[in-house]
């Protein structure tokens, strides 16, 4: 227990909050770093994932691939492609759209497939053309499970970038693998303190937010977590 | 029926394949020992002498190699690679699971003794042998440094005129310093840079030990001045720069043992393996190891080892 | 490749211990989550008490899934008292998660299998423990196995990162070929994990298809979407 203490210690030093290591620096690395993950493979899943829900085509393809993706070690992935593409931000970033792909994926199929069937039908009776029924009807609805999706990802991408400052880059993980090198356990712990408290807000924020996208009158579908935290 | 038998065959096929599994995975073998030791110990009758080292390749090499030395000479030893940081192989050694590592003498000092001066190899193995624990020795340290160095490329040194790390002053401050994270608070880090050289400087953190991606950030100008490793086979495309004021501290490999298992004949055999093992030597083993050979350290021990005919 | 032949025996070892290491925590995780999920489910609509018990149980579930494996590691020393540097630390990190996910499943499992199937368990007499193990587990054992099998890759793709805390899977293999630059050993070691979630994949579903011979003329007879959901 005294670790808590010390590491509380670490996080008031006014010392720790200056300069290029400072924590709100490495914090906004961090959450830099997420967010173009996120854009990137929602960009990238969430139009392929509506179409296999909407279609009702390639979803055993999906989950075999994402399956696949999933089973990848995130250390070796990142390392690897670091090896063969060099220096610099784009490997991992490469790495952690992969890695996100998956949840985002499993999200979009899974929110626009979890609309009743009537519901579809009846908006086809209506005249909506299939464009209009994914988008006014299908996404709107699956929201929910949609956004769950993202938090998945969301919180695999905070996990994995921590990981990944095995390699020279910012974000929170440089304080843990500083800190095992200079034996620095109180920074280590302190590291993972500020992770650990950045992943459950972040959680915390995208419940709300599932919360708020549904459609007043109609009960969530409340899709659980399926995805890995890396 | 049949789907039964064939179900019943299976199901013993499955449960077998995991209870095989979870033996195998409960078996404290180290997967990371060399073969040849194992078999060595299992030839004596002897306690072996467990041989540890740190989890990087040139630690790896030495660590064979004082094993492969000691087994040749008809004395029993086994490795247990890859351990760790140094507080986490120094437990195993006060704990009695290890008996033998291949040290720095420099930094093992530091460990123990954070605020020493002594910088010199003949000062450094002095002050080291009064300051390790009392159940612990070491042995006569080899010719063969693997100490921090500065490089820089040869077109950098001779824009400036670079030969010693005092000249980095004639290049423009703050130069960017490539290097281990932890160079921002080494008294040969940064702050030696600054209070020995006058040197101003910023660190660009790489965590690989001046590995790959320092070496690359160095070809490729994203830092100035590299924090190379005096053993490392890409060392020699570059300058390194002197250090007339032994602001590095010397780093010469030494082994650190347990005295109850430094009998006279495992002394004099590490002390063959010390007097032989060079700078020059060690260059070529990790260029064994890194290169495009990637032979295993068990490997690049016995080449070495029968080559100096210490096999 | 010269390189793996030589480095077999090696090679073949740290597979060993990875998957070796990776077993307990499924199957604790699986044990520990079927009474939590049963707990789960059976409160999560308050009563008599304010809160849903149920609901905090799945929330803190919730919660420490959310948390960063490497984090997890460094962080649990200081909770159990051990060493920095201990294994031990990774096959708790390692059940929690599994724990933190099967009981989710569990309770969406359990909640899954149709309530006239309860009714007819008590029309035909059988005790609420009867029903719950002789009916409704084996019921509910569809999404059980999904869930299971999504906790097995995790557990085995999570457990190379122990290496940047000195256990040896065949995460060493990352951390050497860094070291090293050698793209190939990576390569091996990423390889390797996959390879060994594949086949506790494959022992899974046979494992599933010998435990639930009826389920092969239950997806049949019936859209199994929740076995998919909880699997994707």
């Amino acid at each position: 227990m005294i670790w808590f203490a010390n590491a509380f210690a670490w996080l008031a030093d006014p010392a720790h909050y200056a300069g290029v290591n400072g924590i709100p620096v490495r914090l906004g690395q961090h959450v830099a770093y997420t967010g173009i993950t996120l854009v990137i493979a929602a960009a990238v899943a969430l139009p392929l994932g509506f179409l296999i829900g909407h279609t009702g085509k390639g979803r055993s393809l999906a989950v075999q691939v994402s399956g696949g993706l999933r089973s990848l070690p995130t250390l070796g992935l990142v390392i690897v492609l670091a090896l063969l593409l060099g220096l610099g931000i784009g490997a991992p970033m490469i790495a952690l759209v992969i890695l996100a792909v998956p949840p985002v994926l499993a999200g979009a199929y899974s929110g626009v497939e979890s609309v009743d069937p009537r519901v579809v039908d009846a908006a086809r009776a209506v005249g909506m053309t299939g464009w209009q029924v994914l988008w006014r009807v299908e996404v709107p609805l699956g929201l929910p499970l949609v956004i769950g999706g993202l938090r998945s990802a969301a919180l695999q991408a905070i996990a994995t970038w921590t990981v990944a400052a095995v390699l020279p880059l910012g974000g929170l993980g440089r304080y843990i693998y500083d800190a095992i090198a200079t034996y620095d356990y109180t920074e280590m712990f302190a590291g993972s303190v500020l992770v650990i408290v950045l992943a459950l807000v972040v959680d915390g924020l995208f419940a709300v937010l599932q919360r708020l996208v549904v459609p007043r009158g109609v009960v969530a579908a409340g899709g659980a977590p399926a995805a890995v935290p890396a | 029926m049949r789907f039964r038998r064939k179900t019943s065959l299976a199901a013993v096929a499955a449960a077998g394949a995991l209870v095989a599994l979870v033996l195998a995975g409960c078996s404290t073998s180290n997967p990371t020992a060399s073969p040849s030791s194992s078999a060595a110990a299992a030839k004596s009758s002897q306690e072996p002498i467990v041989v540890g080292s740190a989890a990087f390749p040139e630690n790896e090499i030495l660590a064979e190699i004082y094993a492969q030395a000691l087994t040749g000479a008809g004395i029993p030893a086994t490795t247990h690679l890859d351990i760790g940081q140094r507080p986490a192989y120094l437990k195993a050694m006060k704990e009695g699971s290890i008996d033998l590592v291949p040290e720095y003498s420099g930094n093992l000092l530091q460990f123990y003794n954070k605020d020493t001066t002594d910088k010199s190899s003949a000062g450094v193995f002095a002050a080291l042998q009064k300051a390790i624990p009392s159940s612990l020795e070491v042995l006569p340290e080899a010719e063969a440094q693997d100490r921090d160095s500065y490089n820089v490329t040869k077109e950098f040194a001779k824009k400036y005129g670079l030969v010693s790390l005092g000249d980095l002053t004639k290049a423009p401050q703050p130069l960017i310093v490539g290097g281990n994270p932890e160079l921002g608070q080494r008294p040969y880090g940064l702050p030696g840079l600054k209070s020995v050289y006058g040197v101003t400087s910023t660190l660009k953190p790489i965590s690989d030990s001046g590995g790959p991606l320092t070496i690359k950030a160095l070809q490729d100008g994203t830092i100035q001045v590299a924090d190379i490793f005096t053993t490392t086979p890409a060392i020699t495309q570059f300058v390194t720069l002197k250090d007339p004021k032994n602001m590095v501290l010397a780093q010469n490999i030494v082994p650190l043992i347990r005295k109850s298992k430094a009998s006279a004949k495992v002394k004099s055999t590490l002390d063959a393996v010390s007097a032989k093992l060079t700078t020059k030597a060690l260059i070529a083993m990790n260029g064994k190891s890194s290169g495009s050979a990637k032979e295993s350290s068990a490997q690049i021990a016995k080449e070495w080892l029968s080559q100096e005919g210490l096999d | 490749m010269i390189w793996l032949q030589q480095n077999a025996g090696m090679l073949w070892g740290l597979t060993l211990v990875h998957a070796g290491l990776s077993i307990p925590p499924i199957i604790l995780g699986f044990v520990v989550s079927l009474p939590l999920g049963w707990l789960a489910y059976r409160f999560r609509v308050p009563r008599h008490a304010k809160i849903a018990f149920g609901g905090v149980v799945l929330t803190a579930g919730g919660l420490l899934y959310a948390i960063p494996s490497l984090a997890l590691f460094m962080v649990l020393p200081g909770i159990l008292g051990t060493s920095i540097l201990d294994p031990v630390n990774v096959e708790v990190a390692l059940t929690l998660y599994a724990i933190a996910l099967m009981v989710r499943t569990t309770a969406d499992a359990l909640a899954s299998v149709e309530p006239d199937v309860r009714d007819s368990s008590k029309a035909l007499g059988l005790s609420g423990w009867q029903s719950f193990w002789r009916v409704e587990l084996p019921l509910a054992g569809g999404p059980l196995l999904a869930g299971l099998r999504v906790v097995s890759v995790s557990t085995v793709s999570l457990l190379s990162v122990a290496a940047v805390i000195g256990v040896n899977t065949l995460g060493y293999l990352f951390l050497d070929g860094l070291q090293r630059d050698f793209p190939l050993e990576v390569s091996v070691g990423i390889v390797g994990s996959v390879v060994v979630a594949a086949v506790f994949d494959a022992v899974l579903v046979l494992v599933g298809r010998l435990a639930m011979p009826w389920q092969k003329a239950l997806r049949e007879s019936r859209l199994t979407g929740v076995g998919e959901a909880a699997a994707s």
